[in-house]
């Protein structure tokens, strides 16, 4: 394992470079731009890829983490930027339906506390760890998730 | 030890959402944020509805801040077509984005006043914000819900006088909002309800997920429109207003200062204006469907960094829009803000966050 | 042309009427009251007379006792009418001075919008009665009752010259200081029987402030009362007329006075038992309708008391310089009282409201010592001389300070 050198603004190039030494095969980059990152990575690998980016490139906050349904599964994304080059990584992790758990990284950013809540109730994807994962907009006797593309609105039938 | 319900209807809440605080006597020893009482599934009615049809629902995310929420809209949509803006139409952004940006800050002041028990500030820059909206109107046609940007440009050009008009307002308000800061900060008890009260370190300040002025407040030096700059921000000169105290005083510092640096910038990108053709297009024609992709565009709120992340299917709707909210973030810092304050300090350290909770619970 | 009118019917002069009670002492409103009764019971004894001739009920309604006691009955109703009225003009005055201030329209029904307040007191009229159900009925209502009630009484006790009172107490001042600390216990009271904890915070914040402002005002009326030499409230303002206004001798207890006054009477930026911003009303919360009417009256009226005491101890009560009473010295008085009130107002203007913990900053840590200082100099002018400014050039070394000048 190289030893970890904290880099307070990494460029976008220096993100790339850190990134495929330190994960390897298991981090996607799938493609770059002006400021811009946009990588996907396993399910498992998420929390420590998180975990890297806060603590080693200096990604000091989550400005949003989100879901989208697929249909056939469901992705999260992440949304970190930095507050140095203003440089912002796009993170996807997909997940399959059966089985929507991720690792919570609300205990790394904590303003991804209330997204990661927001996540939960209207996409039904559980974060595992989480401090309290309740719903938060919709009334908490809700069973279904709305955001789904399985929960149609009148319009759309 | 008592549990305080405070809201959702509740004089210092500005919008319907709930503060639980265990209150200790007078000291706060604990604290809850409660949202969600305006959530009408503003996402997922935007995947039943076509591109331009969004605009107008993006101003209604928040009231005083409608441009730049239809701008950062607009923003993704363009970034997924992958068109240019003409500079006339950049500028025009920006003239309008920071009219927006006064007009919602001393929306932000008024309320301020009011909190802190002074209907003179409330009043005084009420009457101030009168003017911009005045200039809204002139520009767009409306006061709040403007509908003014559009993907590929803004509606139309300015209409005759707009330049002169918008030169004067500036102008006078620059000297009006020095009236108003005689009430504010040459008055030792507004100083010393706001010194000292809901402080956040620059390190928490960034980790809660804090933007905007409130994050400024905080001595974080960061400004979407410096640091990823977009509609040439960058090729005008004007500065980023921070304050390091950290506390309610150093969040009402750096909205002050960033009306004055505003006014600054309206002056420039009018100059700017005055230099390119009228001939030059305000608007591109796009074509109806957005090619397939995920894209997301950010811009500098007046409340803190707004984000939409589009997923487009090739289609003419949006397969799923997500909205980051800057002050669904905020609000959620403020267990950490209100703790072991007084409950008569509540209005003051919720006032500095600004809240509007019709982007919050979206 | 008055004199007139009314000369038709031969008025007699109260102070022959063997009850009368203020000895050779002139009083206005028993003298309007005696007049009324006179018109109303004259005509009524007449008319029965008419019908029935030498009956006794005629000469009964017009007896001296009868006329006596019906006449301080309406010298109250006179006294409270006018003491109403001055609050609406103080009403008014704030909305209009306010509305300036704040640079908007202020009230506009009416002539000058005067009439603003008449509205706004039928509409609290046609609001529902509302009382919550797990209030404690006694104390929701008796407290209510009764800061309403002290402020009111206080209101009617205040002289508005030597002929305009009620009784001309030895230990006026105390009295009037006595039922003004009345209303923030009961304000304690009415918080906790309201059963909601914004009311019972407001009135712990009611208890917490009365323990901070109330001592050092009570030193200021003390060195009021040592430099009058009396508490009586007529031979305060006298002593005022005979030497200066003792606002300018007593100038730093007239600025604890006003603070401590504006805290007493509850207004920004010392309303914290009502601080509308974090305790939606705070002790005011589940009084509706009629009841919070009565409520913001009685505020009114306090506040009223406030620069009515402000106006006696230190701008000279009714009296003049130079002039004395004057014709109408309750004119006088009056503009003296809407000009203290003009300085709530503008405070009002320019402040924000302050914290519990810097209200009891304020009131032990400055006023109280200022206070202090106050009744310092106060026995100092007592024990030097009459005059402040004999003393202060005696105490100041002339002979070295004329040495150390240099071009002497």
């Amino acid at each position: 394992m190289v030893v970890n050198i904290f880099m307070e603004a990494p460029s976008v190039e220096e993100i790339v470079v850190a990134v495929k030494r330190d994960f390897d095969h298991k981090v996607t980059v799938k493609r770059t731009g002006v400021r811009r990152v946009y990588m996907s990575c396993e399910r498992d690998t998420i929390h420590s890829l998180c975990k890297y980016m806060h603590g080693v490139l200096n990604f000091e906050q989550a400005s949003s983490v989100g879901g989208v349904d697929w249909v056939d599964h469901l992705q999260v994304v992440y949304h970190l930027s930095n507050y140095f080059n203003g440089v912002m990584v796009e993170i996807t992790v997909d997940i399959p339906n059966d089985d929507p758990h991720i690792d919570s990284v609300a205990l790394i950013w904590e303003g991804a506390d209330w997204h990661e809540r927001e996540t939960y109730e209207l996409f039904g994807i559980i974060f595992d760890g989480h401090p309290k994962l309740e719903r938060l907009l919709t009334p908490q006797n809700y069973e279904f998730f709305p955001f789904r593309k399985s929960y149609k609105l009148r319009g759309q039938e | 030890m008592m549990w305080i319900t405070m809201g959702p209807q509740h004089p210092f809440s500005h919008g319907l959402w709930t503060l639980k605080v265990k209150a200790d006597g007078e000291i706060i020893v604990d604290a809850e944020p409660v949202i969600g009482y305006l959530h009408r599934g503003w996402e997922k009615e935007c995947e039943n509805r076509t591109y331009p049809l969004i605009i107008p629902m993006a101003d209604r995310l928040c009231y005083s801040a409608s441009m730049t929420w239809a701008h950062v809209y607009c923003k993704v949509v363009e970034e997924a077509i992958g068109i240019e803006l003409t500079d006339r139409a950049m500028y025009l952004r920006v003239v309008a984005d920071e009219i927006c940006r006064i007009q919602s800050h001393l929306m932000w002041l008024a309320a301020m006043g009011t909190d802190l028990g002074n209907l003179t500030i409330f009043l005084w820059a009420l009457r101030e914000r009168e003017f911009f909206l005045d200039l809204n109107v002139k520009l767009c046609g409306q006061r709040l819900t403007t509908n003014y940007p559009r993907i590929g440009g803004v509606r139309n050009d300015m209409p005759y006088y707009f330049e002169r008009d918008c030169l004067r307002v500036v102008k006078r308000f620059e000297k009006a909002l020095w009236e108003i800061i005689g009430l504010t900060d040459e008055s030792a008890i507004f100083l010393s309800r706001m010194r000292g009260i809901g402080f956040i370190s620059r390190k928490d300040a960034a980790n809660y997920g804090l933007t905007g002025p409130s994050m400024r407040g905080c001595g974080v030096d960061f400004d979407i429109r410096r640091d990823d700059p977009y509609c040439n921000y960058d090729l005008l000169d004007w500065e980023v207003a921070v304050c390091n105290d950290g506390d309610a005083y150093g969040r009402y510092k750096v909205r002050i200062e960033e009306m004055f640096q505003s006014c600054e910038i309206i002056k420039q990108a009018m100059a700017k204006l005055e230099s390119i053709p009228k001939t030059d297009p305000t608007r591109i024609k796009v074509p109806r469907n957005v090619p397939e992709g995920t894209h997301f565009a950010r811009l500098e709120d007046p409340r803190g960094e707004s984000l939409m992340y589009l997923v487009s299917d090739g289609t003419d709707k949006p397969y799923r829009l997500k909205v980051r909210s800057p002050i669904f973030v905020n609000v959620s810092a403020a267990k950490h803000m209100v703790k072991g304050v007084r409950v008569a300090d509540i209005p003051a350290i919720m006032g500095t966050i600004d809240m509007c909770l019709g982007e919050a619970d979206r | 042309m008055l004199d007139g009118l009314l000369n038709w019917v031969s008025f007699s002069n109260p102070m022959d009427n063997p009850f009368y009670a203020y000895g050779d002492v002139y009083n206005l409103p028993y003298d309007i009251g005696y007049k009324i009764w006179e018109l109303i019971g004259g005509t009524l004894a007449w008319l029965l007379n008419l019908l029935f001739p030498d009956n006794g009920v005629s000469s009964f309604l017009v007896s001296d006792a009868v006329m006596n006691a019906l006449a301080i009955v309406l010298m109250a109703v006179v006294i409270f009418a006018v003491a109403f009225i001055i609050n609406l003009t103080m009403i008014w005055e704030e909305r209009k001075v306010l509305g300036r201030m704040m640079d908007r329209r202020a009230t506009r029904i009416g002539p000058l919008g005067y009439f603003q307040n008449l509205s706004d007191g039928l509409k609290t009229f046609l609001k529902e009665n509302i009382m919550p159900a797990k209030a404690d009925k006694m104390g929701y209502m008796w407290a209510l009752s009764i800061v309403i009630g002290s402020s009111v009484l206080i209101a009617c006790m205040i002289p508005l010259s030597d002929r305009w009172f009620i009784v001309d107490y030895g230990t006026g001042l105390l009295i009037i200081f006595a039922l003004f600390a009345i209303a923030p216990f009961t304000i304690l009271v009415a918080g906790w029987a309201q059963n909601n904890k914004y009311s019972l915070i407001g009135g712990m914040r009611a208890a917490a402030q009365l323990i901070s402002y109330e001592v050092p005002m009570l030193i200021v009326f003390a060195s009021v009362a040592l430099m009058a030499g009396s508490f009586n409230i007529n031979e305060i303002v006298h002593a005022q007329a005979e030497t200066m206004w003792y606002i300018l001798p007593l100038f730093l207890g007239f600025v604890v006075f006003m603070v401590a006054a504006i805290a007493e009477a509850e207004r920004i930026p010392f309303d914290l038992p009502e601080a509308e911003a974090e305790l939606v009303e705070g002790w005011q919360t589940e009084y509706s309708g009629m009841k919070w009417g009565l409520i913001m009256l009685g505020d009114y009226f306090r506040g009223y008391v406030a620069c009515a005491l402000g106006a006696i101890m230190f701008l000279g009560g009714w009296m003049l310089p130079g002039i004395g009473a004057g014709p109408v010295p309750e004119l006088v008085f009056l503009l003296k009282v809407f000009l203290l009130f003009f300085i709530f107002i503008w405070v009002r203007a320019a402040h924000c409201r302050v914290r519990t913990d810097q209200i009891l900053n304020i009131g032990w840590k400055i006023l109280l010592p200022l206070s202090v200082i106050n009744l310092i100099i106060v026995i100092l002018i007592k024990m030097t001389g009459d005059m402040p400014w004999d003393m202060v050039i005696g105490l100041i070394p002339w002979d070295s300070i004329r040495g150390v000048i240099p071009w002497q």
